[in-house]
C-alpha cells in the first residue's frame, strides 16, 4: 500500500532519527546534570566559601584535620600573632527546629574577639520533655565568606548530643579568627540551628 | 513523507480495529478517533490552542477567586491555605498548561508551513506529547481535592515548604510536572529534528521566518533545562517520601541549593515563554506596517545572546540569599546586560513602523499594545535587576505585577495577536472585526 520511499526521503529519515537520538541524549544529560548540580555547588561553595556552612566531614575526620592545621597556628596564634588593631563582633544565633520540647539559647549572645585570640561561645541546650533527645546543632555563618576564617577547635555541632529528659546542659564551642581575615569584616553572625 | 507514515498509521489502526479494514478507507478517522489518533501537525496544533485556552479559563477562574479575595484587606471569601493553592495551581497552569501549549500549538500549525516541511519530522510522538498533557492537568487539579488540599507552597515550590512543611498532594504535583516536562521535551524535540531536516531545498538558515528562529532557540532552551526542574521535582519528591536530604540541613543539605537548581531552570522557562512571542510580534508588524521586518540578523542575534545570557543570570531571583557582593554584581550586571539584546529587538520592531503604511487591524492593535507594555515589563525588570533595590521590592507585589506586565501583556498579548492573525488562514473564515476590537479595547482598559 505505501508508496516505495525515494532516496531522499530516506535520508531524511535516517538524519531525523540521528538528530532524535542526540536530542535524547542531550535530555538524559541534563537531567543527569540536574543532580550533578548539587556536589557541583558543593564544591563551588567548599572553595570560596560563599553558602556560610564550614565544611566539616564526619565528626572524627574533622577533629583529625583540626587538630592536623590547628597545632601550628594556634601556638603562632597564642604567641605573637594575635591582630590587636582591631576586634570583629561575633552576635550568636540559636533556632530550635525540634519543635518545643528542646530550648536551645546562647549564654554568650555577643562576642568580641581579636583575630587570632582564642575564644569560645557558650551555649545552652534545654530537653524540657520526658524522653532523652539526640540533637544535632548545624551552623551557618554569615557573611559566607567570613566563614572560611573562622576556626572552631572544639565544638558540641561536630557530633550528635544526648540530653537527658528534663535536663538542661552547657556547650562550648571553641574557636579563634584567623589574622587574614577581610578587613572589611567588622562584624559576623554564627546562627546554630538544633535538629 | 507523511503520505508514507499516515498510511502505515491508518494501516496499524485498522488492524486494531477490525471494522473498517474491508474498504479503503481516505481522509481522516470520523469523530473522536480523528482527534485521538491524529498525526496531522494542524491537527495536533488545534488541539494544543484548544487545550491551552481552557487552560487558561480554567487559571483564569483561580484568578478571580484570588483578586475577589484581595478586594478588601482582610479575610473575606477563601481561607489562607485554600488561597495559597490557588495561587499555586494559577502559576503552574498559566505557564505550563495555558502559555506553552499555546505557543506549542502555533509552532505545530506554522513552522512545517513556513518552512516548506509536509508535516512535523515526528507525527507519532507529536501526538502522544500533546495526548499525555490532559492527564498531566487532570492530576494537577485533582490534588486540590486531596486531603490536606493541593499544593500550596507557591508555583515554585521552595524547599522546605514544598518538602517539610507540605501535603501529600506534593507526589501528585510532582507527577504532574513531570508529565508536562516530557511533553514539552518531545514537543522540543519534534521542532528541532522539523527545522533541522525538514526545510524546503532553498530554505537557509537566515531565510527561515523569525518566529521559526525564535522557537527553535525555544526547543533548545527547553531541551536544556526541562530536564533540570525534573531533577528538581524528583529531588524534592525523595526528600519528601524517602528520607534522602537533598534541601534539608538537618541531614546535610542546603535549602537554599533548592532555589538554585530551580532558578537554573527558572529563568530560561520565563524566556522559554517569551522568545516565541517576539517572533509572532516580528512577523505581524512587517505585515501591517508594509514594510520588510527592520534589522532581520540582528533579531536572529539578540535571540540567541538572549537565550545564552538565560543562563548566567538564575541567582538574580536569589540576592537576598546572602550572597557574595562580588557574585551579586556579576548577576546584576549579567541581568541588565538582557535589557540589551531585548532593546535591539524593540528598536527594530519601531524601525519597522517607521515611515511604513501602518493599518491598525486588530493583530496589529495587540501588537502594538504589546511592544508598549511588554517594554514596562521590561523597565519594571530592570528596575528589579538593580540588587540594592531589589532588597526592597523582594518578594513584593512589585515583582507580581513585573512578571504579570511580561506574561500578560506579553505572551498572551501576543497569543491573542497570533490566533487573530491566522484564524482566517486556519479556518477560511473571517472572525467579527467589531468584537475583536471591542476584544481588544477591554483587555488593553482591563490589563
Amino acid at each position: 500500500m505505501s508508496e516505495p520511499m525515494s532516496s531522499t526521503e530516506q535520508q531524511v529519515q535516517q538524519a531525523n532519527s540521528r538528530l532524535v537520538k542526540r536530542l535524547l541524549l542531550a535530555t538524559v544529560l541534563m537531567f543527569g546534570f540536574g543532580f550533578a548540580l548539587v556536589p557541583l555547588y558543593d564544591v563551588f561553595c567548599d572553595i570560596t566559601g560563599i553558602n556560610g556552612r564550614i565544611y566539616q566531614k564526619s565528626p572524627e575526620k574533622a577533629q583529625g584535620i583540626e587538630g592536623q592545621n590547628l597545632v601550628a597556628p594556634l601556638t603562632q596564634a597564642e604567641q605573637n600573632n594575635i591582630d590587636l588593631s582591631r576586634s570583629i563582633k561575633l552576635e550568636m544565633m540559636t533556632i530550635s527546629q525540634a519543635g518545643g520540647a528542646i530550648l536551645f539559647e546562647p549564654i554568650d549572645k555577643v562576642l568580641r574577639v581579636h583575630p587570632g585570640q582564642m575564644a569560645e561561645a557558650r551555649f545552652r541546650i534545654t530537653n524540657v520533655s520526658k524522653q532523652a533527645k539526640y540533637v544535632q546543632a548545624i551552623p551557618s555563618i554569615s557573611p559566607g565568606q567570613a566563614g572560611l576564617y573562622l576556626h572552631k577547635t572544639a565544638c558540641f555541632c561536630f557530633e550528635q548530643q544526648l540530653i537527658a529528659a528534663n535536663q538542661q546542659s552547657e556547650f562550648v564551642m571553641q574557636f579563634y579568627l584567623d589574622t587574614d581575615m577581610p578587613k572589611d569584616v567588622l562584624q559576623m553572625t554564627l546562627a546554630y540551628t538544633l535538629y | 513523507m507523511n503520505s508514507v507514515t499516515s498510511t502505515q498509521d491508518t494501516a496499524a489502526h485498522e488492524s486494531d480495529h477490525g471494522h473498517d479494514s474491508h474498504h479503503a478507507h481516505h481522509g481522516p478517522a470520523k469523530g473522536i478517533k480523528r482527534w485521538l489518533y491524529t498525526t496531522n501537525h494542524k491537527d495536533i496544533g488545534t488541539l494544543y490552542l484548544w487545550f491551552a485556552f481552557i487552560m487558561f479559563l480554567t487559571g483564569g477562574a483561580m484568578a478571580m477567586v484570588i483578586r475577589a479575595e484581595l478586594f478588601q484587606p482582610g479575610l473575606q471569601i477563601v481561607e489562607p491555605h485554600f488561597f495559597n493553592q490557588m495561587t499555586t495551581v494559577h502559576g503552574l497552569i498559566m505557564v505550563f498548561g495555558a502559555v506553552m501549549p499555546a505557543f506549542t500549538g502555533l509552532a505545530n500549525w506554522m513552522i512545517p508551513m513556513m518552512i516548506g516541511a509536509p508535516d512535523m519530522a515526528l507525527p507519532r510522538m507529536n501526538n502522544l506529547s500533546f495526548w499525555i498533557l490532559p492527564f498531566a492537568f487532570l492530576i494537577l487539579l485533582a490534588s486540590l481535592f486531596v486531603e490536606g488540599g493541593g499544593p500550596a507552597f507557591g508555583w515554585t515550590f521552595y524547599a522546605p515548604l514544598s518538602t517539610t512543611y507540605s501535603g501529600d498532594s506534593t507526589a501528585l504535583f510532582v507527577f504532574s510536572v513531570h508529565i508536562m516536562g516530557i511533553s514539552s521535551i518531545m514537543g522540543a524535540i519534534n521542532v528541532i529534528v522539523t527545522i533541522w531536516n525538514m526545510r524546503a531545498p532553498g530554505m537557509t538558515w537566515l531565510k527561515m521566518p523569525l518566529f521559526v528562529w525564535t522557537w527553535l532557540i525555544t526547543a533548545f532552551l527547553l531541551i536544556a533545562v526541562m530536564p533540570v526542574l525534573a531533577g528538581a521535582v524528583t529531588m524534592v519528591l525523595t526528600d519528601k517520601f524517602f528520607g534522602t536530604s537533598f534541601f534539608d540541613a538537618a541531614g546535610g543539605g542546603d535549602p537554599v541549593m533548592f532555589q538554585h537548581i530551580f532558578w537554573f531552570f527558572g529563568h530560561p522557562e520565563v524566556y522559554i515563554m517569551i522568545l516565541p512571542a517576539f517572533g509572532i510580534i516580528s512577523t505581524i508588524v512587517p505585515t501591517f506596517s508594509r514594510k520588510k521586518l527592520f534589522g532581520y540578523t540582528s533579531m536572529v542575534y539578540a535571540t540567541v545572546s538572549i537565550a545564552g545570557l538565560s543562563f548566567v543570570v538564575w541567582a538574580h531571583h536569589m540576592f537576598t540569599t546572602g550572597m557574595p557582593v562580588y557574585a551579586e554584581l556579576f548577576f546584576m550586571y549579567c541581568t541588565m546586560l538582557i535589557s540589551v539584546p531585548t532593546g535591539v529587538k524593540v528598536f527594530n520592531w519601531v524601525a519597522t513602523m517607521w515611515r511604513g503604511a501602518i493599518s491598525y487591524e486588530v493583530p496589529m492593535l495587540f501588537s502594538l499594545a504589546f511592544i508598549v507594555l511588554f517594554t514596562f515589563g521590561g523597565f519594571s525588570g530592570l528596575m528589579l535587576a538593580i540588587t540594592p533595590v531589589d532588597f526592597q521590592y523582594h518578594d513584593t507585589y512589585f515583582v507580581v505585577a513585573h512578571f504579570h506586565y511580561v506574561l500578560v501583556t506579553g505572551a498572551i498579548f501576543s497569543l491573542i495577536a497570533a490566533a487573530y492573525y491566522w484564524l482566517p488562514k486556519w479556518t477560511g473564515v473571517m472572525y467579527d472585526v467589531g468584537l475583536a476590537k471591542l476584544h481588544f479595547l477591554v483587555f488593553t482598559y482591563f490589563r
